[in-house]
């Protein structure tokens, strides 16, 4: 039993550890491909320095000043639900370190060049493109799903973009004297080539929670390796003695017990490591499917199996497993010969510990403090959610033990006072469990106010944003003239949702010009604003920025702000705006096309009354035969926020869920390993009288007292877990703050669910003193046990 | 990610392109594909004549064409040097069109000769967007910062645009910049023009300015060198150049001490051998020779790339009295491009003395 016990927990541990790090693994080699995508680790490029598209003269004069540059265009396309990045390459002058893809022999090139050209993708995009109109498609294994790869003159005309180019990629051999390139383009600047890439920077801080949680679970984990260790060499306490009295060396026992500590270790971690591979292919398609959502990142559904989590698995299997048997080893190793089990006396040993962990567990607090206060970063907000859970662990016993003395100051009756005593003397060798059942417990009180919390801050945000009732995207801007012609007599307001890329304050950012219209005026979500916001905004004489940028450069109302090209203006207002990862800034429309005369002039908004919309969209359609993809009604791009919004929780929730039940199994661990060692304890109260019966009721309060103290204790750990969630984790991982509601309906069920997993753990104990036989109780009395 | 799916890509293509025809008989193609039919592309024709100054730029109809261009020089302290200058132009399908939809490929190669050591590269560039291609009037060849340009658009134009030129390129290593004046006339190769390269007639448009006189720097990773001496630029474009058997070409270009030049060929086959010569006096006056009447045969050979290129060759024109033997400045002028080849400057004796310029492909 502890054997499976032990291999359980610790194959659990690893499986969650192990199959987070995967998930980690698997998208963090998907960015770095993304990363190499077309040589940009190795290679310098040239960029523009304000962001925007190159014209492609640029190019053409560099190559004849003897730089060797390649030119690459690159964009979003959009195709209904799907969303590719389309990048053009130009072949023949492209570098051999940057080549992508292998256009075969023969007529290849003609094919990947002349219209209507070819499209390499990978094999999931491939079958996802299925029926679009594209041009021919080419399968490529090692591109990276949700990016194409097409010639440049194919890829200008599918982007819109005629004639430009977004970067150039330099040979890295470039011939001796040529121009200068501030002689021939001053607006280029060099871009190194960057290893990392933007995306795994992005993405850190999804990462980061990802890992986090893995952990969390793994220490939850070990705490039944501790108790299933602790158990199996206390029950081996006479057999080492045996042994020590026929001369085996205290070393040489430890030595033993080392060597099958990491066989099974190692036996755990290869299951660990094989759940981990489930768990990880498990949670990878719903993973890929936030980042994707969240970031624009591809990462494949599928997994492969990396030699390095075997190694790191069984490693981490390994040494977990020391360290919860550090302490057992120890003992063995120090154990005077003839010593007898004296769990008393080791559990009034444990008071001084008790006062011990009572202040660490205040310094943890006081650190934690401290570091909200005055840290900053992402590593300090989850430095502070590992103080708050490892403090409040601590402190658990502490308090228990208080209450405990408490409750037996109180209690009058004999068989209630030695109840109470009684249980003070089991809290050491239970609190670990209840440690580990704390930290699920408010792990979930906290992750689950959080994403509730953020559900009902972003429904509402939704709401407000999505204010219009049809979105359509013309094809050209010749189309979309006729449409603005065609649809104003038909709906109250067309809004024009215009934008260019740029670069404020040295970062990626979009900007948007925003109509004049009770719209925005009534629905916007404003966090901060100047109280005539909006007609400033209008007249072109300020501009709004969402939370992500205002945070990001620390921008507050009334600053300046640089746009691209110079264009200095007043911060007006900041407004929220979850699931963006860049920067957005919005100015008045007519002062956006007066900066940015070239802005692409292709989305609109339209107003009207919510019931004709449908009308009007199936309409629209007929009149110019728009693809579905470039009519969207607002109801279906609602659905499809919040659909991004649940997958990007369903894997939290997965490992919540998971976490919880590594927490109920070690409290079955350790209940086990108790009812085991305390039989001394209640054959004297079964001699005086109490019924078996009765002795298995008063265990089974005494579980349920703890478990429920328990959950008492943990309800406010996890709102400060879900406080630190929200205001400080989110704001650096995702540049957001949410406010906190709360949801006493889930703890509820939360407490409900954490009792029948403290009832299930104690009924197999329970079940045994039941059956226990008189004369097994009696044996205590014989010293024969 | 390597090269080589590339390299295959533009084999099929462009011009100078890989051996696969060699390396599989079965699917002989000729040297570098240049065997493969004219589908679509206009079919030189005999009795054409040239018009100048439209025949110096680009015929989009046809498949494949090229401005080439060898020296031979000289620096102060009696060094001897080669320099080549070669643009192609190759038509994936025929016909011109603007942007990068266009079908035209353009190919440049450049290289510098010393007798230790041999500079070169390579560049491509699509038709279609500027960054390569050629003009008749004002003549300006160009890919990248590459050029052959007339030197002086002002002057009048009963003046050939190919009469005096600056010519530039350069590499990671190496970089020149000469001054080309033809002191003769532009020469017709061939039948007037038509140069029949098989037994079976393939055949080409094929015209030379051999009589350039150089002036200029090289600029070596030893510093700026000043050279003097003479060029030869070829002209050549067709649809279909070699029989499907053909798998490689000898090409010389002699200068005599006499002012006289000769061009002769050798395409290889599985058996003799396609040979043709074209005879040019001091002023200028072509005598084309009858096909097989040149004959040439290798002496000695020497280890290439990993290959024998035969790098002493005997040269006979027994009707005019030519007996020659040549040897090259640098055995090791290999052209590692996509498509390999031997192109480099060399000198003659026996019968008559001089220098010239010996290109091997297909070896």
């Amino acid at each position: 039993m502890q054997l499976l016990m032990l291999l359980m927990g610790l194959a659990l541990a690893t499986a969650l550890w192990s199959g987070v790090q995967a998930v980690n693994a698997e998208a963090r080699a998907s960015y770095d491909r993304a990363a190499s995508i077309l040589g940009q680790d190795r290679l310098e490029q040239l960029v523009r320095a304000d962001g925007g598209e190159i014209p492609q003269h640029v190019f053409v004069e560099l190559r004849r000043a003897g730089w060797l540059v390649s030119p690459v265009i690159e964009g979003q396309l959009r195709l209904g639900a799907i969303r590719l990045r389309m990048i053009g390459i130009e072949p023949l002058s492209l570098p051999v370190e940057a080549q992508q893809v292998d256009l075969g022999s023969g007529d290849g090139l003609l094919q990947f060049i002349m219209p209507p050209g070819l499209i390499y993708v990978s094999p999931e995009t491939a079958v996802q493109l299925s029926g679009q109109q594209l041009p021919p498609i080419r399968i490529a294994a090692n591109m990276l799903p949700g990016i194409a790869i097409t010639d440049i003159g194919i890829a200008q005309g599918l982007l819109e973009k005629p004639r430009q180019i977004s970067r150039l990629i330099l040979s890295p051999d470039q011939p001796e004297g040529r121009t200068s390139l501030a002689a021939i383009a001053p607006e280029l600047v060099l871009k190194k080539p960057d290893a990392q890439g933007d995306l795994a920077r992005l993405t850190d801080s999804f990462h980061l929670n990802l890992t986090a949680f893995g952990f969390l679970a793994f220490a939850v984990g070990l705490f039944i390796v501790y108790s299933a260790i602790g158990l199996a060499f206390e029950q081996r306490r006479p057999t080492f003695r045996t042994l020590r009295s026929l001369g085996l060396s205290a070393r040489a026992l430890a030595g033993l017990l080392l060597a099958e500590l990491i066989m099974l270790a190692l036996v755990a971690g290869i299951v660990g490591v094989a759940i981990g591979y489930l768990v990880a292919s498990f949670l990878l398609p719903g993973v890929g499917a936030t980042l994707q959502g969240l970031y624009g990142a591809s990462v494949p559904g599928m997994l492969t199996l990396r030699p390095q989590w075997w190694v790191t698995g069984l490693g981490i299997a390994v040494a977990g497993t020391l360290v919860s048997a550090a302490q057992s080893l120890w003992r063995v190793w120090r154990m005077p010969l003839l010593a007898p089990a004296q769990p008393r006396a080791w559990a009034r040993a444990s008071e001084t510990a008790l006062r011990f962990q009572a202040f660490a567990a205040l310094g943890l607090f006081a650190t934690t403090i401290g570091l909200g206060l005055w840290g900053a970063g992402l590593v300090v907000g989850f430095a502070i959610l590992g103080g708050l859970l490892l403090g409040a662990a601590l402190l658990l016993p502490v308090v228990l033990a208080l209450f405990l003395a408490l409750m037996q100051r109180w209690a009058s009756r004999p068989v209630a006072q030695w109840f109470w005593a009684d249980t003070r003397q089991q809290l050491p060798g239970l609190s670990l469990a209840l440690m580990a059942l704390l930290l699920a417990l408010s792990a979930n009180v906290g992750v689950g106010t959080m994403v509730s919390s953020f559900r009902l801050t972003f429904a509402g945000w939704l709401d407000q944003r999505l204010a219009a009732e049809l979105y359509v995207t013309a094809r050209s801007e010749t189309e979309a003239q006729a449409l603005r012609q065609w649809l104003r007599p038909k709906v109250d307001a067309v809004l024009p949702i215009w934008s260019v890329n740029g670069t404020v304050n040295e970062q990626p950012a979009e900007i948007y010009g925003m109509a004049d219209h009770s719209t925005y005026r009534d629905n916007w979500p404003l966090l901060e604003a100047l109280p005539d916001v909006w007609d400033q905004v209008a007249r072109g004489e300020a501009a709004l920025v969402n939370e992500q940028l205002a945070r990001r450069d620390n921008l507050v109302v009334g600053d300046r702000l640089l746009l691209p090209g110079g264009w200095d203006t007043l911060l007006a207002g900041v407004y929220s705006d979850y699931g963006n990862p860049t920067g957005q800034v919005i100015v008045g429309i007519d002062a956006l096309i007066t900066h940015y005369p070239d802005v692409s002039r292709l989305r609109y908004g339209l107003r009207l009354s919510p019931p004709d919309a449908a009308g009007l969209a199936v309409e629209l359609r007929n009149a110019f035969d728009l693809p579905s993809q470039n009519l969207v009604d607002q109801a279906s791009l609602k659905r499809r926020s919040l659909q991004i919004f649940e997958q990007t929780f369903a894997v939290t929730a997965t490992l919540n869920v998971l976490t919880l039940g590594v927490a109920g199994l070690a409290m079955f661990a350790s209940l086990m390993t108790l009812s085991g060692m305390r039989l001394p304890q209640l054959a004297p109260v079964w001699a005086m009288g109490l019924t078996r019966r009765h002795l298995v009721l008063l265990e089974l309060a005494r579980t349920m007292v703890l478990a429920v103290t328990t959950l008492v204790a943990a309800l406010p750990v996890g709102l400060g877990l879900a406080w630190v969630l929200l205001v400080i984790v989110n704001v650096e991982a995702f540049g957001w703050r949410l406010p906190i509601y709360l949801f006493p309906a889930d703890w509820l069920r939360l407490g409900a669910l954490a009792l029948a997993a403290a009832l299930l753990s104690a009924l197999i104990p329970l079940r045994r003193l039941a059956a226990i036989a008189p004369a097994d109780l009696l044996k205590v009395f014989a010293n024969e046990r | 990610m390597n090269a080589k799916p590339w390299l295959l890509g533009l084999c099929a293509i462009a011009l100078m392109l890989s051996g696969i025809a060699l390396r599989n008989p079965v699917e002989a193609q000729g040297f570098a594909g240049l065997g493969t039919t004219a589908e679509g592309f206009a079919i030189p024709q005999l009795g054409t004549s040239f018009s100048f100054p439209a025949d110096h730029g680009p015929h989009p109809d046809y498949r494949i064409e090229w401005w080439y261009l060898t020296a031979n020089l000289k620096a102060a302290d009696g060094t001897d040097y080669g320099v080549q200058w070669t643009l192609f132009r190759s038509g994936l399908v025929p016909g011109q069109k603007n942007g990068w939809s266009s079908p035209q490929v353009w190919m440049g190669h450049a290289a510098v000769t010393t007798p230790e050591k041999h500079y070169f590269a390579e560049r491509l560039s699509r038709g279609g967007t500027g960054q390569a291609g050629v003009t008749a009037a004002p003549f300006e060849a160009w890919i990248d910062d590459w050029r052959m340009q007339r030197l002086s658009p002002a002057s009048p134009s009963n003046v050939d645009e190919l009469s005096e030129a600056v010519l530039h390129a350069s590499g990671k290593d190496f970089r020149y910049n000469l001054q080309l004046q033809a002191k003769g006339p532009i020469v017709a190769q061939g039948q007037g023009g038509y140069s029949v390269k098989s037994a079976a007639g393939q055949a080409s448009y094929y015209y030379s300015q051999p009589f350039y006189t150089v002036e200029g720097t090289l600029t070596l990773p030893e510093g700026e060198i000043a050279v003097t001496g003479q060029a030869w630029l070829d002209r050549e474009w067709s649809s279909q150049p070699l029989a499907a058997d053909q798998t490689g070409w000898d090409w010389f270009s002699l200068h005599f001490e006499s002012g006289e030049k000769l061009m002769g060929f050798r395409l290889r086959d599985s058996g003799q051998g396609y040979t043709s010569a074209t005879w040019i006096s001091a002023d200028g006056k072509p005598a084309p020779r009858a096909p097989g009447e040149l004959k040439v045969m290798p002496l000695e050979t020497a280890d290439v790339a990993g290959r024998k290129i035969p790098i002493v060759w005997r040269i006979e024109l027994p009707s005019l009295g030519l007996d020659v033997t040549t040897s090259v400045l640098n055995p090791r002028a290999w052209m590692a491009t996509r498509t390999p080849y031997w192109e480099g400057p060399m000198r003659f004796e026996g019968t008559h003395g001089g220098r010239g310029y010996l290109e091997m492909t297909g070896y």
